[in-house]
């Protein structure tokens, strides 16, 4: 049965399957459409959106390495870690922020202020990243949190490490660690991927010289988080590595007995061997404790330390600058001799003062020495006689022996606080100064002032160099540290025992030692002269001498004009004490010990302590004592390390 | 050859269903249990509320799916008007005794769920116009005064949808419609009238659309406008099926959706979800059951004597299929975040409650396929 509307059914079923088909047509494509874009998505991009995700999905936090120990040359520890309580909290755990604080504050010392800046702090980073309350909490302070815990919701009291210096006489040397500065994120280029909340970086000394090494790998744990930061299961946990452990050559008995020695002046003390230039103490007072910089030091104490006239901060035993006064008479006689510029058995005539060039140069004793030969004059220190030397030696060839014997340089390596200091001559002067150099400070330089600056740790090793027969060493400090020198005691028992001395060199050679002298009588000729200057009557030091034939010392003192004598000062004998504090001379001396058979070298430099003989030597005679009393232990612990002297 | 109302009454239950499209039946099912893994995935592998509801509302859906298919095709030729007339007041109801959530108006809270009369709205509009057109002659489909009816049709629904707000569904009812006056026949050049009036209107509409709405569109052509606002749902997505990558991270270990960076993953991201467990491989396995399930709808459509259900089976399978493309083009980050569920797979009683009853309509036409509609 056809119905009356049968074509058109016919015409409408067509034309549906006719615009089906087109459609049909357009799903493919839109389907092969999809497709292609799964291809896309899933196979060809695949990896980069799995890092993506991983992105998305991991989240690292770092945990500050712990640092390195340092410790003395006996195991003793000068810097290491300890406990500290800590508050923290996380603000994504905290319901209410402001109740938290406001108990926080009935039970610990928080000012406003500070509870203002955690506030602003907190705004800034995000929800579930801890902000450290207090990095110091004290015991009972630890234990009020503890007891109250329960009204503290978001409150974690935790259980750190932190740097600690249980012995303060050695805060110079060691330095101290503080919050990383925006500077030291310039200056050290590994630090840059430390940033970890709470990593102290070394700000002076061992610290700051160690620092790269002593502060250990940071480690981190990572974490599966979920999309609103929540840590959701630790996946990974790297402890890093806690920093290298170091050892220094220092014996903290010395460097302690030295500290109380100076501690209520500006002064410093340094002690070294003689043969492998191990630095046995260096203090520098007043000091200051290092330990209050490690939590950030109180504002009142920082300006204090700064404020201070004796500038407890500076390592005055490197740091200090000081003409080295009559001390570097050693390195004048030295180079006079070696020059063979004049006999030691010239004798001069001394009578206080003496003219060259229209000018007047005084001797420190004004009536004068009369006739004295070079060992005297050594021994009492008369300065017309090394005017005379210095005239006929000239500044050129004295500096180079200055040179020679560690002035002028720094001799440590790797603290920024080190300054070299100045030997002058005729080159230096015309390069530094712009001006010619005048034969009167030729003068001046042959008693150890006008442009002559050094520093109490470069007389030490100049001593040494002498004491040790005229060897080159190299002073180190850290003592695994590679000695280039370390054969020098070996050689010179060889030439002991052979009775040799080694003109042609080539045994030196064989040991490698390098010589520092062209005639071996010219160092025993000082050697034997600073002997006098504290063993014989008349002599500078005299009065601070050991006599136990153990701890016999020869040396030499030094007083460096901060400001020139006047005439009148001078004609009415002014004595030091009775001059303002600012305008005193620097005290200074140096020495080795034992004179026998010598082991040590000592420099004391006392800032306005007027002379060396009062101020210096008898600071440097019980620390000798001390050094030679200890010596049988050190090397006991020389031959355990396994290195012998 | 056929005599009207002569064959219908001779069907039996057994033969009605000896005649059931079971590669149809069985693709439902198979993404039906697909689904009910992938809740259990979104719920973090434990069988808690989103898995279980969605597992009760497939099986009460599938089982009105039965119902439906074996019921006369002519009772929904002869419903149609009366249910899209219910389903638009339904949509008035909704104006004005709606739920409001997350800033629109959508539901009817009918006690034992919540309706999106939206949902239904899809397959009333295609009912009601295949039936329209099933009436009118070839001669008079281009005729302007036949076309006054469809056009109202299309946009009253449409406008009240999209005032909800809801620009995802509406765009889905208004393509709906499109579809049947195409298939009917309407000429091209009406639906380039069609399209300069909608351009023209534009800026208007614009103007009419929501700060969040602007945003998502502008988004969408640059999803790194605002990375942690906007942008987020698409790079995130987009993250999670590219990290899938050939065979995926495996049941339960999608950590994009796991860790809830993956948003909306119930609703219209699930397919996001299994894409990132089950890689390529299991994406070209949905798109491929989704392919099977339009592609059965199309032969019934073929094999159906009455325009009525032809009309119906073809816009319903393409209207079917424009839901798969608009939701996968929106999740792969080829279309701008709209809101529009995944067939079947999505959680949502009203969208699976709207498509299982389309499917239904489709079965039945299988199933009566020589039955006259009137």
């Amino acid at each position: 049965m056809i119905s009356p509307l049968g074509e058109n059914t016919v015409l409408k079923s067509k034309m549906i399957s006719r615009r089906m088909f087109l459609l049909s047509a357009a799903k493919a494509v839109v389907l092969f459409g999809i497709f292609g874009r799964l291809v896309s998505l899933q196979i060809n991009e695949s990896s980069k959106y799995r890092t993506l995700s991983d992105k998305n999905r991991f989240r690292e936090w770092k945990l500050a390495p712990k640092r390195g120990t340092i410790k003395d040359f006996f195991d003793k520890e000068i810097a290491t870690n300890e406990k500290v309580y800590q508050l923290h909290i996380t603000p994504e755990n905290t319901p209410k922020i402001g109740e938290l604080f406001f108990r926080l504050q009935k039970i610990l010392d928080l000012s406003d202020v500070r509870v203002a800046f955690l506030k602003k702090k907190m705004k800034k980073q995000k929800p579930w990243e801890p902000i450290i309350i207090s990095d110091n909490l004290s015991w009972s302070e630890f234990s009020r949190v503890n007891l109250f815990l329960h009204e503290l919701q978001g409150a974690e009291p935790i259980v750190s490490v932190a740097r600690v210096y249980p012995n303060t006489s050695a805060a110079h040397i060691v330095g101290y660690v503080s919050k990383v500065s925006q500077k030291d994120l310039q200056n050290k280029e590994y630090l840059r991927d430390m940033s970890v909340t709470g990593i102290s970086v070394g700000k002076t000394g061992l610290e700051h010289k160690l620092d790269e090494s002593i502060i250990g790998k940071v480690g981190f744990q990572r974490y599966e988080v979920n999309a609103f930061g929540k840590r959701i299961k630790q996946i990974q946990i790297d402890h890093g590595k806690a920093g290298e452990n170091y050892k220094v050559t220092i014996d903290l008995q010395v460097q302690e007995l030295a500290s109380d020695l100076i501690k209520d002046q500006a002064a410093s003390v340094c002690v070294m061997d003689i043969f492998n230039g191990d630095i046995v103490a260096m203090a520098s007072s007043p000091k200051y404790n290092p330990n209050s910089f490690v939590h950030g030091i109180k504002q009142k104490e920082w300006k204090e330390l700064l404020n201070n006239d004796y500038k407890p901060l500076s390592n005055k035993a490197i740091s200090g600058l000081y003409p080295p006064g009559s001390t570097i008479k050693t390195i004048v006689a030295l180079s006079v001799l070696e020059n063979d510029v004049m006999s030691p058995k010239k004798i001069i005539e001394c009578k206080g003062k003496i003219d060259f060039y229209g000018e007047k140069f005084h001797c420190w004793k004004k009536k004068g020495h009369g006739r004295v030969d070079m060992r005297t004059a050594i021994k009492r220190s008369c300065d017309v006689y090394f005017y005379e030397m210095a005239r006929r030696l000239g500044v050129d060839r004295l500096s180079e022996t200055a040179k020679q014997f560690g002035l002028g340089r720094q001799i440590l390596e790797g603290f920024f606080e080190e300054r070299s200091g100045v030997v002058p001559n005729t080159k230096w002067k015309k390069k530094f100064i712009g001006k010619n150099w005048y034969l009167g400070e030729t003068l001046h330089s042959g008693i150890g002032q006008g442009y002559y600056q050094t520093t109490p740790m470069q007389l030490c090793l100049m001593m040494a160099q002498i004491a040790n027969g005229g060897y080159k060493i190299d002073p180190r400090i850290i003592s695994t540290e590679e000695n280039p020198q370390k054969n020098l005691k070996d050689y010179i028992d060889y030439l002991k025992n052979n009775e040799d001395d080694d003109e042609t060199g080539l045994i030196a050679s064989n040991f490698n030692v390098t010589k520092l002298f062209k005639n071996k009588e010219n160092i025993n000729f000082v050697k034997d002269a600073l002997y006098a200057a504290t063993n014989e009557p008349g002599g500078t030091s005299y009065r601070s001498r050991l006599t136990d034939k153990k701890y016999l010392f020869a040396g030499k003192t030094g007083s460096s004009q901060i400001r020139k004598f006047t005439e009148e000062q001078r004609e009415k004998e002014v004595k030091q004490k009775d001059i303002e504090y600012k305008n005193r001379d620097h005290a200074l001396f140096v020495a080795f010990a034992p004179y026998d058979d010598p082991r040590y070298a000592i420099s004391v430099v006392v800032e306005h302590g007027g002379t060396g003989s009062s101020a210096a030597a008898p600071v440097a005679k019980k620390v000798i004592k001390k050094v030679l009393e200890r010596h049988q232990l050190r090397k006991d612990q020389n031959i355990l390390i396994g290195e012998q002297i | 050859m056929f005599r009207p109302g002569s064959i219908h009454s001779s069907l039996s239950l057994r033969e009605k269903i000896n005649s059931f499209d079971y590669i149809l039946v069985f693709s439902i099912l198979l993404l039906g249990i697909i689904s009910m893994f992938a809740m259990y995935s979104t719920d973090g592998g434990q069988l808690s509320y989103h898995t279980k509801n969605h597992i009760i509302r497939f099986l009460a859906f599938f089982f009105l799916f039965i119902i439906i298919s074996l019921l006369q095709i002519r009772i929904w030729f002869s419903f149609s008007i009366f249910l899209y007339i219910f389903f638009f007041s339904l949509l008035l109801a909704v104006k004005y005794f709606g739920l409001t959530s997350s800033g629109s108006q959508r539901w009817l809270n009918l006690y034992f769920m919540n309706l999106q009369p939206s949902e239904l709205m899809k397959i009333g509009l295609l009912l009601f116009l295949a039936r329209y057109y099933h009436q009118i002659s070839t001669r008079d489909v281009n005729k302007v005064k036949y076309l006054f009816l469809p056009f109202v049709a299309v946009l009253a629904p449409v406008l009240l949808v999209i005032t909800q707000p809801d620009l995802g569904t509406s765009i889905l009812i208004a393509a709906g419609g499109v579809i049947v006056v195409w298939l009917a026949g309407v000429r091209i050049k009406f639906f380039t009238y069609a399209s300069i009036l909608l351009l023209s209107l534009a800026p208007i509409a614009i103007s009419f659309l929501k700060p969040y709405q602007k945003s998502r569109i502008l988004t969408f052509f640059n999803p790194d406008r605002d990375p942690l606002g906007a942008g987020y749902q698409i790079i995130q997505s987009k993250i999670a099926i590219g990290s899938g990558g050939l065979f995926g991270k495996g049941f339960l270990n999608g950590s994009q959706s796991y860790l809830d960076f993956l948003p909306e993953k119930h609703t219209d991201f699930i397919f996001t979800l299994f894409s990132e467990e089950f890689g390529f491989v299991g994406s070209i396995f949905i798109l491929i059951i989704y392919t099977l399930i339009v592609s059965r709808i199309v032969k019934i459509g073929n094999i159906t004597r009455s325009d009525f259900g032809k009309l119906y089976c073809y816009s319903f399978a393409t209207a079917f299929f424009v839901y798969i493309a608009v939701n996968m083009g929106m999740v792969l980050g080829l279309l701008p975040i709209v809101g529009a569920p995944l067939p079947i797979m999505s959680y949502g009683g009203s969208s699976m409650l709207s498509i299982m009853f389309g499917l239904g309509v489709a079965m039945s036409c299988k199933i009566h396929k020589d039955a006259a509609v009137n």
